[in-house]
């Protein structure tokens, strides 16, 4: 008996933006990415639209991350003393699709590096990779105003993906995105009305919708997983229903929320029942990453090259064609 | 919800004089003012006065496109009036209206697809007049839905009206309207658009704003999708967007009634 095949007919989608700027379009990348233009809910190829595969964005810090768990360290090795070595590490041996940034050692507390420093380890990484690039700050708003408006600055015309807007600190980073030609993370608290209003108000300082990526806050498997999804899912069926204030690739840092779960770094001695704690972890972050990839992240922000290797499997077989009939 | 505009209009008596003085300002101001509120359609009706109506449905197109792209919602029993209009829209239009009698429909229809236009349609004929009950108005609803198909229009460029009359002479017709609404987008899938005249329900009446804002909520309830209406009617305005979140047709935002106004989606 033919099976007749329900289709959601949509009528709204995500906006298609770009990220990283050519020698040509002003910047030096070798390369473009263009996020988002889905006209679909996550992978429903037989419904709509997916013109654009998510990507792997590996997380670089630009201090040696002491607090990082053994095994991230042991997968990096000696790198993680050089942000450019670690970045070029990422994309050579690992295939980072991009590079997301977190210039953490602005924090008076771990180290307290000048504007000045920032740019030049960004100009760095610049030079050690040719994929796009997200950079942002170390969550203290004073300090990142300073430091993100630098950059900005310094890298005009790059078009790097800049972070953080938030509802109380948005305007100087929505600024510098404006005059010297960026794209904007947009970070919400995992609250969809104000993600929502976040956009409106960046959207009215001038900066182009298209030049915003919303970055609406995740939990990692056990903490709050659930609910990052339906967040998600519920902007992108907005989205998909005509909501073009929502219309837009989101972002998640999936391997911060992912390595700082107890499942991921509790020893076997400690928990035997769990298992063996690298592969645990490894798991971990590969789960968070594969549930949200279904409420529709475009970015994926990563840490363990095992876990990329696992998330990009999964990302290929879901980019298969499942048209029917 | 799509707010037609219903202000460029030859009733009203300044734009009577605009059309017969030729003074674009005053339409043009209009067509920004009700614009710049949130209206999605500007309605364009050269009242009963005008001695050449062909001229005068040709220039206060002219003269609206000068200024705004809003697409416009072209208002009149003369169906050949309405296409000489057409010719000159530079976006898409409606046609307001057409009624559910069959002659209507064939000159309508083929019209609405050659222009690419979209039509509200009157649960009414000849006939039946306005008929007193939602049933014999789904009934005729339903034909023009019908005609969607035999035409080849796409069923949501159809937007049937239910017929409002004013609520202190017809006290038992706006709850006749709203069931219409509601069995109209219940038995057709996909659905045609729904429209009501809203203005037209106070009539007469005291504080017409309060009754007319009302109104469009509880219609909106039942699946109002369009009204042409004083799109200039803040605290309107505001209970469309308020209605529209309560729906739970669009997601919740502090901006939500400026959004609304300012049709960003």
């Amino acid at each position: 008996m033919p099976v007749q095949v329900i289709k959601e007919r949509n009528s709204g989608k995500v906006l298609n933006v770009v990220l990283g700027a050519t020698k040509e379009q002003g910047g030096t990348r070798t390369h473009t990415i263009t996020v988002g233009g889905q006209t679909c809910l996550p992978f429903l190829h037989f419904e709509g639209e997916t013109p654009n595969r998510p990507v792997i964005a590996i997380e670089v810090v630009d201090r040696y991350p002491d607090d990082w768990n053994d095994e991230l360290k042991k997968a990096y090795g000696d790198v993680l003393h050089d942000p450019a070595a670690w970045a070029k590490k990422s994309v050579e041996e690992f295939g980072a699709d991009m590079i997301y940034l977190r210039l953490q050692s602005a924090d008076p507390d771990l180290g307290g590096s000048s504007p000045e420093k920032c740019v030049e380890t960004v100009k760095s990484v610049l030079a050690a990779v040719g994929v796009p690039l997200a950079v942002v700050g170390c969550g203290i708003d004073d300090i990142d105003n300073k430091v993100i408006s630098a950059v900005a600055e310094a890298c005009a015309g790059e078009n790097l993906l800049l972070g953080h807007a938030t509802q109380e600190n948005y305007n100087t980073i929505t600024a510098a995105c404006m005059v010297h030609k960026h794209t904007l993370i947009a970070n919400s608290p995992l609250d969809i009305n104000i993600c929502k209003q976040l956009n409106i108000l960046i959207t009215e300082m001038g900066l182009p919708l298209d030049r915003i990526v919303m970055d609406p806050s995740i939990g990692g498997l056990g903490y709050g997983l659930e609910y990052a999804y339906s967040i998600g899912e519920r902007g992108r069926i907005g989205t998909l229903q005509g909501d073009k204030m929502l219309s837009l690739p989101t972002l998640g840092t999936v391997g911060f929320e992912a390595w700082k779960t107890k499942e991921s770094n509790a020893s076997i001695d400690e928990f035997p029942g769990w298992g063996d704690q690298a592969e645990r972890a490894i798991l971990w972050e590969a789960l968070t990453a594969s549930t949200l990839l279904q409420s529709g992240l475009d970015i994926l922000v990563m840490r363990h090259p095992e876990a990329v290797r696992l998330v990009r499997k999964n990302i290929d077989e879901l980019m298969k064609p499942n048209k029917v009939d | 919800m799509e707010i037609i505009g219903e202000r460029i209009n030859g009733m009203f008596k300044d734009i009577k004089e605009a059309i017969i003085n030729q003074d674009k300002k005053v339409i043009q101001d209009w067509a920004i003012k009700q614009t710049e509120n949130g209206a999605s359609w500007l309605d364009v009706n050269v009242g009963a006065s005008a001695p050449d109506k062909v001229a005068a449905m040709k220039w206060l197109i002219n003269t609206i496109q000068e200024v705004v792209d809003t697409p416009l919602c072209l208002d009149s029993t003369d169906y050949d009036l309405i296409e000489e209009g057409l010719k000159v829209c530079k976006r898409p239009a409606m046609i307001n209206s057409c009624h559910a009698d069959r002659y209507k429909i064939e000159r309508v229809f083929p019209m609405a697809k050659y222009y690419n236009a979209k039509v509200i349609g009157l649960a009414m004929s000849e006939t039946s007049g306005i008929p007193k009950n939602a049933d014999a108005r789904v009934a005729l609803a339903m034909e023009m839905v019908a005609a969607c198909d035999e035409f080849g229009l796409p069923f949501e460029d159809l937007y049937i009206d239910p017929l409002i009359l004013p609520v202190n002479v017809a006290q038992d017709h706006p709850v006749e309207a709203m069931e219409t609404i509601r069995q109209v987008k219940f038995l057709s899938d996909p659905a045609p658009k729904t429209v009501v005249g809203l203005s037209n329900v106070s009539q007469k009446c005291n504080n017409r704003k309060l009754i007319n804002r009302t109104m469009l909520a509880m219609l909106m309830a039942c699946g109002l999708d369009a009204a042409i209406a004083d799109a200039n009617d803040d605290e309107l305005m505001d209970t469309a967007a308020a209605a529209r979140i309560l729906l739970n047709k669009e997601i919740y935002c502090d901006s939500y009634a400026e959004l609304f106004k300012s049709r960003k989606y």
